[in-house]
């Protein structure tokens, strides 16, 4: 069990260690004192897990590809951005960005996330305890976003095919965005979704779905006149 | 990009100790902002007696210009001295008479700051450098402010630095660029006020230095901001007993502020924070957009 104490050793060497280790390595690395280190856990691509114990700055467990790595802190801007698959679970908040442009994995925030959460993301599922900020989702391709208390302003802004469910309220909706009916198989996504990120005695009942209403992303020709 | 830090004191205890963490936290800031630093420090200050911080380079220049205060002002004059900058002490009556002394003595000098409380130091270079330059790590006092400079609107010069101090015992630092600094500079100018540079966010510090003129405390002056200033912006700033907080609405330039029993602090990121007594159980928190925080002594 490799234990990396960035008080004394580089965050570079941790990183490459990370990198290092062969591709279906289950080791399991513990890092101490983070103290907001920026690209912390970047880039891991084998199935080893990494236990952060503090708050990380920029970029923590970008790209990550199959590691599963848990931030016993907070997490600066862009926590798993472009994460490709894996877990990445932050027990405090996260700022701003958390989980852009995500195509895989599942990226859990159990405290609250800030503006732009899953902007872009595409295919990522993203499960926030508490609440997310303003333009969240904005553009988000694919994949689910599951907010379990409130929203900010301008939720899902020109979102493509990404499923967005709240529990709490949703300050305002941005464009093209709309509630949509939950069905059967939506109640059943979600309780997949919660399951995995091991939240309990919350029903998937309790939450509304909201999606593209479709009308921004194709040309539309009566708009011809807007050019 | 830029780095902002602040850190205002709740517990007296820790006063002695402010400049050692407002150094600290200003350093970690260096790869946001390496080509100028500034802050600003509130000490206690002394009743009756004003401080009027100079800025004037060369040993020569300022022993010219501090045997020509001498001749005029006498024993009422306290000088002290920190590399480029002469921290001037005359009792309050006497600031306009000393500002007006110092432009005629030394046109080349520029006022730093005026207040009770308040220095304001800023220098081209490293942090660390200007830091160590200045003596920050020995300042005490109940609140200050820091920035490093990474230049976008106007040039890298002494001027351009922050914090921009435009009223007494005020100051502003920002991260970001104010897109309609012009049109507002005009107006302001109009109204009467005045300007030392072209730089954007020195517009910021006018304009809460002409609301707070119209009667409004800080809080006010900042809601107001909202609504006045278009850009991105993240701004702290000091006034004698406050420390305000405000993020433009879109609020993409980055902050995280902590606050315990001790104090309430304000980092662009984490890392700014890690060094000060018991952030472990500090409440960590990023301000929301488009909302004015504000702490009074």
């Amino acid at each position: 069990m490799p234990t990396f104490d960035l008080a004394t050793t580089t965050l570079r060497s941790l990183n490459q260690a990370l990198h290092d280790v062969a591709a279906d390595s289950t080791d399991h690395f513990e890092v101490k004192n983070p103290r907001g280190s920026h690209a912390l856990a970047a880039g891991v691509a084998a199935p080893v897990s990494v236990e952060i114990h503090g708050s990380t700055g920029y970029y923590c467990a970008g790209m990550n590809d199959g590691g599963t790595i848990t931030v016993h802190g907070s997490a600066g801007p862009g926590v798993a951005e472009n994460m490709m698959s894996g877990t990445v679970v932050i027990e405090g908040d996260a700022s701003q960005y958390a989980g852009a442009t995500g195509r895989g994995g599942l990226l859990v925030i159990k405290g609250n996330a800030s503006s732009r959460c899953g902007i872009s993301m595409k295919g990522i599922d993203i499960v926030v305890g508490g609440n997310i900020g303003h333009m969240s989702a904005f553009m988000a391709q694919s994949g689910n976003l599951v907010v379990l208390g409130d929203a900010g302003d301008s939720l899902g802004d020109s979102l493509y095919e990404a499923r967005l469910f709240v529990r709490g309220s949703v300050k305002s909706l941005g464009a093209d965005c709309i509630e949509k009916e939950m069905r059967p198989e939506h109640l059943a996504l979600l309780e997949t979704l919660l399951a995995k990120a091991g939240i309990t005695g919350v029903a998937a009942a309790e939450f509304k779905r909201y999606g593209s209403a479709r009308k921004l992303y194709n040309f539309n020709i009566d708009n011809a006149a807007a050019y | 990009m830029c780095g902002i830090v602040g850190l205002f004191l709740k517990d007296p205890a820790l006063e002695p100790e402010l400049g050692k963490y407002l150094s600290s936290m200003l350093k970690v800031m260096t790869d946001r902002g390496p080509d100028s630093a500034g802050f600003a420090v509130y000490g206690r200050g002394t009743d009756g007696l004003a401080k009027v911080t100079v800025r004037l380079a060369g040993a020569d220049a300022q022993a010219t210009l501090l045997d020509g205060l001498g001749a005029r002002f006498g024993g009422a004059l306290g000088v002290t001295k920190r590399s480029s900058h002469l921290v001037l002490t005359v009792p309050e009556a006497s600031v306009a008479d000393l500002t007006a002394a110092i432009a005629e003595i030394a046109p080349a000098a520029r006022i730093a700051s005026v207040g009770a409380n308040m220095e304001v130091y800023k220098e081209v270079g490293l942090p660390a450098d200007v830091s160590a330059a200045f003596g920050l790590e020995t300042m005490a006092g109940t609140h200050a402010i820091g920035h490093t400079r990474m230049a976008t609107e106007s040039a890298v010069t002494t001027d351009g630095a922050h914090p921009f101090s435009t009223g007494p015992d005020q100051c502003l630092v920002h991260n970001g660029s104010l897109s309609n600094h012009n049109n507002l500079r005009r107006e302001l100018r109009h109204a009467g006020m005045s300007f030392a540079t072209e730089n954007d966010s020195e517009v910021a510090a006018v304009y809460l230095t002409a609301e707070m003129a119209k009667g409004k405390n800080l809080g006010e002056a900042l809601e107001g901001a909202i609504g006045d200033l278009d850009g991105f912006f993240t701004f702290v700033v000091g006034t004698r007993t406050g420390f305000g907080v405000l993020r433009d609405p879109i609020a993409c330039k980055p902050a995280v502020m902590a606050e315990t029993d001790q104090y309430v602090a304000f980092g662009s990121e984490y890392r700014a924070l890690v060094d000060l007594p018991g952030i472990e159980t500090a409440r960590v928190w990023e301000p929301e957009p488009a909302t004015v925080y504000f702490w009074e002594h």
